[in-house]
């Protein structure tokens, strides 16, 4: 069970937080197909949520009571399937699998397949509208667990996820929370030149939401806000994490290029790195 | 006669009682909500209409009401099913699986979750409110999903009966369709009812009318007067499209060698196209198709439409005629 947080947890998570996007990047280096730069400015997120944030049994996935993470933007599932792998859903080992012919790690999640992501998800603006049918049918039934929804910010461009975040406000589904991707890119350029989001907090505010904004880096930040979001009882809350593309690897920081490429082989070694240093500033015990 | 006594039709097909197949399904939800907590009815602001009003009054807080939005509806029901509901939705078949046909793909089928899709006002008997309320294509749409089944029942009666079935058949999702007009109830409580089962309401060695839906009234009636013309017809109600009942299909083919298939649906992607698939690998035989021919449907009424649209009993005649002059 999730909980204020204190600075060595905080720490705790950051470490395993470049652990993780240590595995997204051999992830997707051995997959030679798949988005970088969404999963890797999520990995801090993702890790928080594994590794403090839901109340989940990693050996039971089907376990009725626990918390449920609805991926919507289902792209950046490698980030999920890492975050997962480390949390022991499934052995490290099996995330070079990612895309493969017979995996469980399919391009796009897939419920069928690999116990845990909860729902099938890749087409935009779907996510949020079955999050929020699992919040309303678990409190018709007095249940206690918390229903998660990460959303890109693009996926916002849909109608679908409008009518959920009506729906959501209108039953007053306090037991959800939304957590949007702030990263302002998209395929085709800056969300902001492609299709406005803006005031996206005022929007929310509109449907009769809960709007927090954090720093989707700063973990302590993101706590915080999720354990308000608990505090809140007449409303759904949704978290707006401003999160910056491709975080942790310089190269690909803020350049929407990457959104749907691999690092090829030698820029893998390289990313893997630059992560294991710091950025140059320890020496890896690779070295 | 040759009506099949195990079919347990009326007794006088010309003495039919009318009602609308929707009767039978907001009848369906209530006898479900009675034995099944786990049912729940989600509308899109047509619950008169689809008569899901029926349940909204006996279980409010097992109702859920989503206003003008059925891609949302879609997306609802497919969480509510992962928790464990089982939910219905209802709407128009041209807004679901119509509009959001993506959202049933995605959230519902490939989730491979038991949400029950319930399309009202299916087929061009809708009438006055013309092309954009009539679904001709409802039936193709549902068909091609892996994991959906699509059942299209007859009359009110075997409506209520799909609508029951649909929830203790499988864990899967369900497709079931139904009209707007008062149409003929010519099945009854004894008429069995098995989802993948086709019914064999009448038998005859020269040729298979193979149909589904309120038009099964039409092809019964076709072939009584074929017979009075020394034509017998078998006429088998293929109520569940998909699964296919090959075998009842092919019994009846392997016989008569020559079929007509009626829907009122487009002619590509239905029931006729899915008979036409079956005997293709099985036992091709000469096939004529009553349907909508790759047209939108039109202001009208009903029966003036059915008439315009080639789907009335003299078409239906003349269809079983040219099929039987196709024998090899």
């Amino acid at each position: 069970m999730s909980e204020y947080i204190h600075d060595e947890k905080v720490k705790e998570l950051e470490e395993l937080a470049n652990k993780v996007r240590q595995s997204l990047i051999e992830e997707l280096v051995e997959a030679k197909s798949g988005h970088t730069a969404g999963p890797l400015g999520m990995a801090d997120i993702f890790t928080a949520l594994y590794f403090h944030v839901l109340n989940h049994d990693p050996k039971n996935p089907d376990w009725p009571e626990r918390d449920r993470l609805i991926l919507s933007n289902g792209h950046i599932c490698p980030i999920r399937y890492a975050a997962m792998a480390h949390a022991g859903y499934f052995p490290l080992e099996e995330l070079k699998t990612l895309r493969k012919f017979g995996t469980r790690l399919q391009g796009h999640p897939e419920r069928e397949r690999l116990p845990g992501v909860e729902t099938t998800s890749g087409p935009l603006g779907s996510g949020l509208g079955q999050a929020a049918g699992i919040a309303y049918g678990a409190r018709m039934d007095s249940k206690k667990f918390r229903v998660y929804c990460a959303m890109s910010d693009a996926e916002h461009q849909a109608g679908n996820l409008w009518e959920s975040a009506m729906f959501a406000g209108n039953n007053k589904l306090s037991n959800l929370t939304g957590i949007v991707d702030r990263n302002n890119i998209q395929i085709n350029g800056m969300t902001e030149n492609v299709m406005p989001l803006e005031p996206l907090k005022a929007k929310y505010e509109a449907f009769n939401w809960h709007v927090l904004e954090v720093d989707g880096h700063n973990i302590e930040e993101f706590v915080d806000a999720v354990e308000e979001a608990k505090a809140i009882y007449e409303k759904p809350t949704v978290i707006i994490a401003h999160t910056i593309a491709g975080k942790g690897i310089p190269e690909i920081e803020f350049d929407y290029n990457w959104h749907g490429k691999p690092p090829k082989p030698e820029e893998g070694d390289k990313f893997l790195k630059e992560l294991r240093t710091l950025g140059g500033k320890i020496k890896s015990e690779h070295e | 006669m040759n009506m099949n006594k195990e079919a347990y039709l009326i007794e006088d097909l010309s003495k039919a009682e009318k009602a609308p197949t929707r009767d039978g399904y907001g009848k369906g939800l209530v006898d479900l909500g009675e034995k099944d907590d786990r049912v729940v009815v989600l509308c899109a602001d047509l619950a008169e209409s689809t008569r899901s009003h029926w349940f909204k009054e006996k279980f409010p807080n097992r109702y859920i009401e989503l206003g003008v939005a059925e891609q949302n509806m879609a997306t609802i029901a497919a969480g509510l099913a992962n928790y464990g509901k089982i939910p219905f939705i209802s709407s128009y078949a041209v807004f679901s699986p119509g509009r959001n046909n993506e959202q049933i793909r995605t959230t519902i089928s490939l989730n491979n979750l038991p949400v029950k899709i319930a399309g009202a006002h299916a087929g061009i008997s809708v009438g006055p409110d013309g092309a954009t309320h009539q679904a001709l294509e409802d039936i193709a749409l549902m068909r091609v999903q892996p994991n959906m089944m699509v059942i299209v029942p007859c009359d009110a009666i075997e409506t209520q009966k799909a609508t029951i079935a649909a929830v203790n058949c499988c864990s899967g999702p369900v497709y079931i369709r139904f009209g707007r007009e008062k149409s003929p109830v010519f099945t009854t409580e004894k008429t069995p009812f098995e989802i993948g089962k086709a019914v064999v309401l009448r038998e005859g060695k020269d040729l298979t009318i193979i149909g589904c839906g309120m038009l099964l009234y039409n092809a019964l009636l076709a072939a009584e007067e074929l017979s009075k013309e020394g034509i017998e017809a078998t006429v088998i109600n293929s109520h569940t499209v998909k699964p296919l009942d090959i075998t009842t299909i092919l019994n009846s083919v392997k016989e008569t060698k020559a079929v007509v298939t009626v829907e009122e649906h487009q002619t590509s992607g239905g029931l006729g196209s899915a008979v036409s698939e079956a005997l293709s690998q099985h036992f091709p035989a000469p096939q004529e198709f009553i349907g909508v021919h790759d047209r939108f449907g039109e202001s009208g009424e009903p029966e003036e439409l059915i008439e315009a649209f080639g789907m009335g009993i003299k078409d239906i005649k003349n269809a079983v005629k040219r099929a039987i002059k196709r024998k090899v």
